[in-house]
Parts: structure tokens; sequence; C-alpha cells
């Protein structure tokens, strides 16, 4: 079939409902944010139109940087975990029977259907000294007594790998199965272990889908507030529960705009960046 | 001894048995071409000397070692895939280079095997391109040479050759059989076209519902075939009933055919008579007669379809032995004893 590119007006119409919904629920508020984060903030919760760079400069310290380091570096860490486990975890799936994979899906979709409240509340409660899971340890003899794991950056972490894992499995899952497993049987008979045979073979064919997967979850992870606040102590607090903070508890909206702009523009050129390696990567 | 050597070997998945107690000996420096229709067992077996798949029961023995368990990346062999995987993400040098950097050769010496490679197959220059850049022929070449990267001990092809137009893959045909003769190399190819095996094969196996039916050379099975699913299925055939009277007269579609034996004791066998065997001649003189009922004249060779109550014959001549023959002409077909092979039931 030969796509014709459209000729009149009209043919645009199938467009017009998504392209009403996406300024209306995405460009609009999103310009809106633009323009606040350039307001003059006012005593008492209020905010005057103004262009000012107040925001941003405030932005620009020690304290606000390091937050923003440790969100960029938390997202970074959450999706290389969540690729380290989820690769084998999918390639190993896709090898299984129909069945078997049919439980597992369902099993990471219903992961997929808790809420991030509830996700946190129930490893906060696993990871507590009263009634967490080092009280099984204890009674397995590995551990002298019980211990709270949290608050802890390890206690963030597990969490927000949790949460992304299902995602990354159902983004890995396609490209796995439609990759030849001849190609595996292939390096075997060539000399390559499976160990061997996944590395390289695997994961270098596989690479593009291993690149955009970790961008989704880094941006995913980079979006995360409230477990954090779940499970860490104020030091692992991300940007993203600051803006709340500043937009809520402060009632400072420029500033909270401002953060929020910051941490697109900063996300924005990761991915970027990420996109230009990749290509160089392939041309070399 | 030197050579592959399977013991009864069988494959089961679950209640299904793919490969039924295979027994088959491969000197050394053999070219042997497992033949036999979708589903017979052939590539099941290549997998399991291939160590892709484990034996439900038997042995296979390489050179004099139980190879049986051992797993397929320690058996040194070289495999060339249906599907060619050749591996996307590296280019052609590094497609060819894979056995030799998995094994830690030094650099220098892959770079030089693979030049040699290359130059092999008639693609030197390539090393650099992207294997996505290749033609069909081009890409066959390349996963032969990564295959004998190592110089293996056994080298395994399954349909190797399917993906190619007609003409190329006749070429191809020639190619790999000069190729193996010049290296000597012990190779397994898997195929269902008759023609590919009796161009390549120095010896054919003929496999049906899992079975070995016939190992032999080609001319061999085709003179000689073992019954009448391997008459059937290398070359057209004429399978005809034989009766044998008590005291041995044995008799065609009524026409006695002397000197033709059938097998001690047994009062009817199959015979398979090759369409280029059968000769027309005028009716009556001792000769079975029948009706022409079609005339396929291909140019290089004639093909007369004769109705002899009830049971078509066919019979293949060229142009210049051609019996003057048109449809609805009574013919007579003559059979004599040197053409009929006997088949065991």
């Amino acid at each position: 079939m030969r796509r014709e590119p459209p000729q009149t007006i009209g043919d645009y119409a199938p467009l017009l409902f998504p392209a009403a919904m996406l300024t209306i629920f995405f460009v609009v508020p999103f310009g809106t944010m633009i323009a606040v984060s350039f307001f003059q903030r006012q005593q008492g919760g209020f905010y005057t139109p103004a262009f000012v760079y107040d925001n941003y400069a405030r932005f620009l310290s020690a304290f606000f940087g390091g937050v923003l380091g440790f969100s960029l570096m938390m997202a970074i860490a959450v999706a290389i975990c969540c690729i380290v486990l989820a690769l084998p975890f999918t390639y190993m799936l896709t090898r299984m029977a129909r069945n078997v994979q049919v439980v597992w899906l369902v099993a990471l979709l219903s992961v997929l259907s808790l809420s991030e409240v509830i996700i946190g509340f129930a490893w906060s409660t696993l990871f507590s000294r009263t009634a967490g899971i080092t009280n099984i340890l204890v009674a397995l003899g590995l551990m002298g007594e019980a211990k709270a794991l949290t608050p802890s950056f390890a206690a963030v972490l597990t969490g927000m790998v949790y949460q992304a894992f299902p995602y990354t499995v159902l983004v890995l899952f396609p490209a796995l199965v439609r990759l030849d497993p001849t190609l595996t049987e292939a390096a075997r008979t060539l000399g390559a272990s499976p160990l061997k045979a996944f590395f390289t073979v695997v994961v270098p064919a596989l690479r593009n889908t291993i690149v955009a997967t970790l961008i989704m979850v880094f941006i995913f992870a980079l979006g995360s507030y409230l477990l954090p606040q779940l499970l860490g102590r104020p030091q692992h607090w991300t940007l993203s529960v600051l803006i709340t903070d500043q937009a809520i508890y402060q009632s400072n909206m420029p500033f909270a705009a401002a953060m929020a702009v910051f941490l697109v523009l900063v996300t924005l050129g990761l991915v970027a960046l990420t996109v230009i390696a990749g290509r160089k990567g392939e041309a070399a | 001894m030197s050579g592959l050597a399977l013991q009864n070997v069988v494959k089961e998945f679950g209640s299904f048995t793919a490969v039924n107690n295979v027994e088959l000996t491969v000197p050394h420096g053999t070219f042997v071409c497992m033949l036999g229709p979708s589903g017979c067992g052939k590539t099941t077996l290549l997998r399991m000397i291939a160590g892709l798949d484990l034996p439900t029961g038997g042995a296979i023995h390489l050179d004099g070692e139980d190879i049986t368990r051992v797993p397929t990346h320690k058996r040194n062999l070289g495999m060339v895939f249906q599907s060619l995987a050749l591996f996307p993400h590296l280019t052609v040098g590094e497609n060819i280079a894979y056995p030799l950097r998995i094994r830690n050769a030094p650099k220098e010496d892959q770079k030089r095997r693979v030049e040699e490679l290359l130059s092999m197959i008639h693609l030197s220059g390539y090393a650099d391109r992207p294997v996505s850049k290749l033609s069909g022929g081009q890409r066959q070449r390349v996963a032969i040479a990564r295959a004998l990267a190592i110089s293996p001990k056994l080298f395994l092809l399954d349909e190797p050759l399917s993906a190619l137009d007609a003409k190329l893959r006749e070429a191809m045909q020639v190619e790999l059989r000069q190729l193996q003769q010049k290296l000597g190399i012990t190779t397994i190819v898997v195929t269902h076209d008759q023609r590919e095996a009796m161009t390549m094969a120095d010896t054919v196996v003929v496999m049906n519902g899992g079975e070995i039916r016939q190992a032999a050379s080609p001319i061999e099975i085709y003179r000689r075939p073992a019954d009448s699913f391997v008459a059937d299925f290398i070359g057209q055939t004429n399978l005809i009933e034989a009766e044998a009277d008590s005291v041995g007269h044995v008799s065609v579609l009524g026409q006695p055919v002397p000197g033709l034996a059938l097998l001690p004791g047994a009062a009817k066998a199959t015979l398979s008579i090759r369409p280029e065997d059968v000769h027309l001649t005028a009716p009556g003189a001792g000769a079975i007669s029948g009706t022409v009922t079609f005339v396929r004249d291909l140019g290089g060779t004639i093909e007369t379809f004769v109705d002899v109550a009830g049971r078509q014959i066919v019979a293949v001549s060229t142009p210049r032995e051609r019996p003057d023959v048109t449809v609805g002409q009574q013919v007579g077909v003559a059979l004599t004893p040197d053409v009929c092979v006997v088949l065991r039931k």
C-alpha cells in the first residue's frame, strides 16, 4: 500500500483531536510553567507577572545543584539496575514455554496496577525492624538481631527498581522475542559458551533497544517523588520532592516552576547526549 | 576410528519420536547429504550432531571420542544455519573472525585468517562492510567462511542454499563441493532438494519418519533404491507390481519378463523402473501393450505417458531416439530384467 501525503486541509482532520488534547493538556500548561518560572514572587504565596532571572539564580546554589546531581545519579542507578536485572530475566523468559511466559507477564502487569503509595508502604514494612525481612534472616540464624533497613539509599533504590522493573521487561520483551534464536545457536556452534554468546551476540545485537530502555527508565525514575520520601532520609530526596515542597508547602510557584524547567532541560540534554553517543558508536 | 559415528541415536519430543534408532558411520573427509521430506527428522539429527539438541538415547562419537554430552561450544564445529545467522551488529570481517576472537586468537592471526577466507570465497576487500549490505549469495559465502574459520572437525549445513534462487543455488552447490574436496573436511548437509544431494554428496542418506531408509552413493541410491519410498523420492520412477508363479517365472502386468527374479520365496513385489529405461516399441512382439495418453515435449527430453491396463507408465526419451508417438496411439512397453529394480518391502 502506498501512503499519499495529505492533499487538503481535510486530510489532517484525524490529527485534530490528539493535537487539541496535546495543546490543551500539555503545551499550554508547560508554557504557563515556563512563564511562571520568570515571574516575581510575592510574600504570602502569590506572584506577579514579570521577567526576572531570580528563580534560576537561586537554583544555581550548591544545595540545589547537589539535589539535582543526586536525582540524576539516582535515576541513572535505577535505570542501570533495571537493565542489568531485566535483560537476562527477559531473555530467559522469551525462551520459556508460552504458558509460563503468560504467568510471568500477568504477574508483572499486576505489579504495574499497584499505586506508588502501596509499593512504598509495602517496602517500608518489609524493611522495618519489627515486621521486616531481617526477622526471617534472624529466624534462619543468619543475623544476630532484627534491624531496620529503612530509611536508606538502598531502600529507595530497591523500591524504585521494583516499580520500574515491569516497565523494563515489557519494553525489552518484544525486541527479545524478535531476536533470531539461531544467532545464539550460531555463536555456540562457533565456540561461545552460553554466557559468552549472551554478551557477545544478544547484548550487542540489542544495543539500540537497551539504550532506549535505559532512557525510558531514567526519565521514569527522575519523576519519582513519593518513594524517596517514604523510604529515604531527606538527603535521599530527589529534585521532584523539592519541587513539590516549594510549590505546595512553601507556596513558591515561580521557584518550583524554574526547577521543573531546569530539570526538563537537563533531562533533554542527557537524552540527546545518549542518542548522539549511540549514533557515533554505530558509525564506528 | 576417524570420522563420525552415530549409534542407535533416538530423539523423542514427548510422545513423538523425531529420530528413531539411527545408525550411521561417516568416514573422515566424506561429504554426506541427509535428504528427506520436511519433518523426517533430518534437521533434528543434525542439531544433535551439533549438540544443540540432546539425544534421548544412543551415542555420538567423533574421531573415536564420545561427544554425546559434550556442549556445543566445545565440539569445534562449523555450522551454517538455514537463516545463515550472520551477526547483524558485526561487519563481514568481524563475523568471520568471531570464532577466532571467542578463542582469544592473536589479533594478527585473526586478520590474516580473515583475509585468507575472504579470498577463498572471492570476497576480498569486503571485510569492513556491514553484512546487511551484501547480496544473498555473498551472505551465504560469508556464513560458510565463518563456519570454516577455525578449520573445524565437522562442517554442518542446515538447508544452506534454500534461500537462493535456482541458478545461484546450482552454482553454489558446485562451489561448495569443490571447496569441501579442497579442504578434505567431513561435511554433513541437510537438504530436501535431491538434485542438490546428487550434485554434492559422496553419500546420500535418505530419511523418512525419523529413520534412515537408505545410505549409499548417489548413483547407487538412484540405480538400486532400497524401497519404494527411496525410489519415488529420488528422481522420477514407475512403481509397478510384479508377480511370480510357482516355478519362479515373473510377469509384469500380465507380460512375462524372462530372466527377472523376485526375492526368494516372494510371490509378489514392487518394481522400480526409471522412465529413461522404459523403451517404447511397436505393440505385440513380447512387449506390454498400452495407449499413449499424453506427450510432454520439453525440447531436451520427451515424456510419454502410457496407459497400461489402468496403470500409468512414464517413458522419457531424447528427441534423437524418439519413437514417433501421438496421443491415442497403441504402443508396446518393452521391459528387460536389467532395468527392473526389485524393491524390498
